[in-house]
């Protein structure tokens, strides 16, 4: 179980976001993705998830995501900015909704790690931004899914809530899970590694596979 | 089937809801047929003429009403996202969630019609083709409007540029639809009316859900 990442590169709107990103992480693995604002880390996370056109080759677990966009996301769990929560459902029901939808790990793993249980009954309305990324990140263990992108999940959680959650990351990397997480700050997992985004590498003007904006910005 | 009914309870849910709007379609049919004797004067026979076609034009104008939440309230808060890497293909997720617009706005429609059509003098050998014309027909308005709100996902007010998109592809609905009723009023063949009816809502529901998916998908990338 690996992902294999090489001469990855992505547009939008016809700008080079970044290329020549080649890396590799292997099962049980936690890797960090570091780079300043606009350096492209959300930009790389939906790329391999097949949520953004990309070129070079992404395979995972010997599924490339240019021939098999599907069995490449069968195996991905998501997290980003927006916590995908609706408010008008209480945490128990948005909570349980995704286990039903992904048919993947324990619903009761996932409120013990998580500390949901004082809150299950509680409408997502009233929860506070720090609840809600927690049960946004619940969302991730119920999944069951092998490779965890992450994109600032530490946002709006508290110390302890952070170091539990860096627990629960070695706990599914020990598991043979993989993670790719996006942040600032250090999340507490010892020793592992840092893949940097340089924003300076990159070239304005470049050669676009989009045929409506070859040209739109001369 | 356990995720399917997942997501179907989880549509009717949010619709029922507060700010889910599922009372809103309906409360904008019964406003609207109820202003129609006002607008036209009590002629009792002028009504009955006109009552096929206004019924069904503001079930139409009734149906639009919520479609531009169908996947705009996901799309803002990253649930699409997240059910895009579902299992689920995106197919069977819009058949599913135009399946809960439906059944959260057609149907009540299509039970509070024959109480309007009292309203409108509709004769009485109508009724039945009024609510079994509505009934066929509603599914494809649900199924024609999630093209239109796939398309519009992620645009800002929307729901103008959705109705515009959405309300010419309802022609043949609201001809074949309003023809079944207008034919049983007169003592006429509802059969021929109602089978062009029952097709345009087949081809509809296999075809829409493929091609809201497409669009849905081009938003996402």
């Amino acid at each position: 179980m690996s992902l294999n990442v090489s001469n990855l590169a992505c547009f939008r709107t016809g700008r080079l976001i970044f290329s020549n990103q080649s890396f590799v992480i292997e099962a049980g693995e936690a890797v960090m993705l570091r780079g300043p604002n606009g350096a492209g880390k959300s930009t790389l996370l939906r790329a391999l998830a097949g949520m953004l056109p990309s070129e070079g080759s992404v395979i995972l677990n010997g599924i490339a995501l240019d021939k098999d966009v599907d069995g490449v996301q069968e195996q991905i769990a998501f997290s980003g900015h927006l916590d995908a929560i609706k408010p008008q459902l209480t945490v128990g029901e948005n909570l349980t909704f995704w286990a039903r939808l992904f048919e993947g790990g324990s619903v009761d793993n996932a409120v013990d790690q998580f500390a949901l249980a004082e809150i299950w009954d509680r409408p997502a309305h009233a929860c506070s931004a720090g609840q809600k990324r927690r049960l946004g990140l619940a969302r991730l263990v119920v999944s069951g899914r092998v490779l965890w992108l992450l994109d600032e999940p530490t946002v709006s959680l508290d110390t302890e809530t952070t170091a539990r959650f860096a627990d629960i990351i070695k706990a599914h990397c020990a598991g043979g899970g993989m993670a790719l997480i996006a942040t600032h700050i250090e999340l507490g997992l010892e020793g592992a590694r840092v893949i940097a985004l340089d924003p300076t590498n990159m070239r304005t003007a470049t050669p676009s596979s989009d045929p409506f904006l070859s040209e739109a910005w001369e | 089937m356990n995720a399917t009914l997942a997501v179907l309870m989880r549509e009717l849910r949010l619709a029922l809801r507060s700010g889910g709007g599922a009372g809103l379609g309906l409360a904008f049919f019964l406003i609207v047929v109820m202003l129609i004797p006002f607008g036209v004067g009590p002629v009792p026979h002028l009504l009955a003429q006109i009552a096929p076609g206004t019924l069904w034009i503001a079930a139409l104008l009734a149906c639009l009403l919520s479609l531009d939440r169908l996947f705009q309230a996901d799309f803002e808060d990253g649930t699409l996202d997240i059910l895009a890497l579902s299992p689920m293909p995106l197919e069977g997720l819009v058949a599913i969630k135009a399946f809960a617009h439906w059944l959260t706005t057609g149907l009540p429609l299509v039970i509070a019609a024959p109480i309007l059509g009292i309203t409108l003098s509709l004769p009485d050998t109508a009724y039945w083709w009024l609510v079994i014309s509505l009934a066929v027909g509603t599914p494809a308005l649900s199924f024609l409007g999630a093209i239109g709100a796939a398309l519009t996902v992620g645009i800002r007010r929307g729901g103008l540029l959705l109705s515009l998109l959405v309300l010419p592809l309802y022609i043949p609905t609201l001809i074949f639809g309003a023809r079944c009723v207008a034919a049983a009023s007169e003592g006429m063949d509802v059969v021929p009316a109602f089978q062009f009816l029952a097709g345009v809502t087949l081809f509809t529901l296999a075809l829409t859900p493929i091609a809201a998916a497409a669009a849905l998908r081009m938003h996402m990338r």
